[in-house]
């Protein structure tokens, strides 16, 4: 995915309306009962594997109704965050509150929390109805009744026609939407997803993303997402936090996110990042990048070689005989085309331009690379 | 049980075997075929033209026929049942909690292969001292039939769960609302169907089988009594062997039909008697 694609998806997420008619699902927040929002936090969640902190003193709000996001690499923690949250894990330290009351002690099935995971995890000697209804029967709900919700619940999911099926007769999408429809026939207090779109192919997988988040948003249903997938955390998420060797490293709206990161992995962990050998001065105020001194964001070091970071749309391009780089490559991606450039010094940059721009930028074009006036994050120097 | 004991297509998605055809000697597979035939069913043959068809008449009348085929009958649900409420816990406690032991279990489930029946017969009998009225009750044997039963039951049972995602379905289930006995009742046991027919059949042709046992600790099962009464009329016991075979094999083949019906409803694919996990699948 482009970079301007993720900046449109972060800066358009909340489009219900959109997403609902893309997704073609017919929502009643009556027919998934829906409940106030409840609200959720991680107070110093610290959980250790042998020599392995897999959450170190990690601590997350969240509020009624939102959407938050865990993204992360593999093992930074984001799992067994949600896994303690689910009740399938416990903390070594801190505690979980839902509306504020500690639920540490209370086993999963207590929990009230409904969950979609990863693999498939419909039971398979139970129709797609029997599957949603599973839930309700555990509370005891009387057998029409318990019939009916589901028959609501795949409606809205899109399933009606397949209440009878078993889930080998599914597809993978088809089985995933049982499942949200299964986890939301309970009415859960917080709704609970571990990367349950990673099995799906790329399109039903952007289907079901539109219609999580459509049914999310109109059930108000809290809920915590993991994924180690950015298109999804920025798309479908109010705010996305992301995590590296069992810590947030920031928690933020996607927009902000990816505009303004807080660190150097946020920055190179969400979308494209370039790496440019830079000389910070000023007493860390200011920094001089491609010869140009422009102001550095704060929270970096305060002197001496650097790295700046600056995402290639930031980045300009323009053919130039006596230029400070050559193209060694492009990269159509529609509106734009991203051309990577070699800079004097064999440091290698991506810059996105227009595709109109890029068709007189051929590889071998002698090029000039400039950067932008305001504020670059910069971090320590690994570029060399 | 050799019929029965085929090569398994696994739940857990062995894939399907290349059909290959040997097309430049498909004679050799008949011949194969036929002598496999042969050799199993000649023995039959013989013991049929021995006894004769009258003597299977004769054989419910014989004295002592109905009470040893109902003691074996009883022994057999007794020790299934035990061996299933035994081994099915253990085996999901396993597979669920302490995988790290599941070849420790292995290796012990294997013992009562490899250990003499009458070191076992010893064993019982040293444990059940406290109880001697169950010394003298042939429901001893019962006990017995339980370890001897093991190893087959065991890995049925655990090549079952090995073709279930059983921790997410676990997981899945408890997070709806089910507590663990809810989840073994209503999630668990319902998708371990094949592997527990499976376990049963073993288990139950094991029992209506077992002579050594039994005859060690002087109680007449069926097979106890197919041995004393040869001694009486040979024509009457060869034609009871025979009638124990083919009922026996023919309530294997009913509980294998059931498992493939409830299976391929399921979605469970190919079944056979030994179910899932064909590489932990032991020949008999």
């Amino acid at each position: 995915m482009g970079a301007n694609e993720i900046a449109a998806n972060a800066a358009g997420v909340d489009n219900p309306e959109a997403s609902e008619a893309a997704a073609g699902v017919a929502v009643t927040s009556e027919a998934a009962g829906a409940r106030g929002g409840t609200s959720v936090s991680l107070r110093n969640l610290t959980r250790v594997f042998g020599a392995t902190r897999a959450l170190d003193e990690m601590s997350l709000e969240i509020a009624p109704g939102e959407l938050v996001a865990l993204l992360g690499p593999s093992g930074c923690g984001k799992t067994t965050a949600l896994r303690i949250v689910a009740g399938f894990e416990y903390a070594d330290f801190g505690a979980v509150l839902i509306d504020g009351k500690d639920i540490s002690g209370v086993p999963a099935a207590k929990r009230d929390m409904g969950m979609v995971f990863q693999s498939y995890s419909l039971f398979p000697n139970m129709s797609a109805q029997e599957n949603v209804a599973f839930g309700l029967r555990m509370r005891k709900v009387g057998g029409a009744t318990r019939r009916k919700r589901a028959a609501e619940l795949l409606d809205m999911v899109g399933l009606a026609a397949q209440a009878g099926q078993f889930p080998h007769q599914l597809s993978g999408g088809q089985q995933q939407r049982v499942a949200l429809a299964r986890a939301l026939a309970i009415e859960p207090r917080v709704l609970l997803l571990d990367e349950p779109l990673s099995a799906l192919d790329a399109k039903v997988r952007l289907q079901l993303r539109e219609q999580i988040r459509t049914l999310q948003q109109r059930l108000g249903t809290t809920t915590l997402f993991v994924t180690h997938d950015q298109e999804e955390a920025l798309s479908m998420a109010d705010r996305v936090g992301v995590m590296r060797a069992g810590r947030l490293e920031q928690v933020a709206e996607p927009a902000e996110l990816y505009s303004r990161p807080a660190t150097a992995f946020v920055a190179e962990f969400v979308g494209t990042m370039n790496r440019l050998p830079a000389e910070l001065g000023g007493g860390g105020t200011a920094v001089t990048v491609l010869g140009v001194t422009v102001p550095a964001q704060e929270g970096g070091p305060s002197s001496g070689p650097v790295d700046a970071l600056v995402r290639p749309e930031n980045l300009a391009v323009a053919a130039a005989e006596d230029g400070n780089g050559i193209v060694t490559g492009r990269t159509f991606l529609g509106a734009v085309t991203r051309v990577a450039v070699r800079l004097s010094g064999d440091t290698e940059v991506a810059v996105d331009v227009s595709s109109a721009a890029a068709a007189a930028m051929a590889p071998g074009t002698a090029v000039q690379v400039s950067i932008p006036e305001g504020p670059v994050l910069v971090a320590a120097r690994t570029s060399d | 049980m050799a019929a029965l004991t085929r090569a398994i297509e696994s739940e857990a998605g062995t894939p399907p075997r290349p059909n290959r055809r040997p097309r430049s000697l498909p004679g050799w597979r008949w011949a194969i075929l036929l002598i496999t035939a042969v050799y199993f069913l000649l023995p039959l043959w013989g013991a049929l033209r021995f006894s004769g068809v009258s003597a299977f008449g004769a054989v419910i009348s014989e004295a002592g026929f109905g009470s040893s085929l109902w003691l074996s009958v009883r022994l057999a649900i007794v020790t299934t049942a035990i061996t299933l409420a035994l081994m099915v816990p253990t085996a999901v406690y396993v597979h669920l909690r302490l995988p790290q032991l599941r070849r420790v279990l292995d290796s012990i489930t294997i013992l009562p292969v490899v250990i003499p029946p009458v070191v076992l017969i010893i064993g019982v009998l040293q444990i059940t001292r406290v109880a001697p009225s169950l010394q003298s009750s042939p429901y001893l044997l019962a006990l017995e039939y339980v370890i001897l039963s093991m190893p087959f039951a065991y890995r049925s049972i655990d090549a079952g769960l090995r073709s279930l995602d059983l921790k997410t379905i676990t997981e899945a289930s408890n997070s709806l609302g089910a507590g663990w006995v809810s989840t073994l009742w209503r999630v668990i046991l319902p998708n371990l169907t094949t592997a527990l027919l499976s376990a049963t059949v073993l288990t139950v042709a094991l029992v209506l089988g077992e002579y050594t046992m039994a005859t060690l600790d002087l109680f007449q099962t069926f097979p106890v009594w197919i041995v004393v009464n040869d001694q009486v009329s040979a024509q009457v016991s060869v034609a009871a062997s025979l009638l124990a075979l083919f009922v026996t094999w023919l309530v294997l083949m009913l509980i294998t039909l059931v498992g493939v019906r409830n299976s391929r409803r399921r979605g469970g694919g190919e079944v056979t008697l030994f179910t899932a996990a064909a590489p932990q699948t032991i020949g008999n």
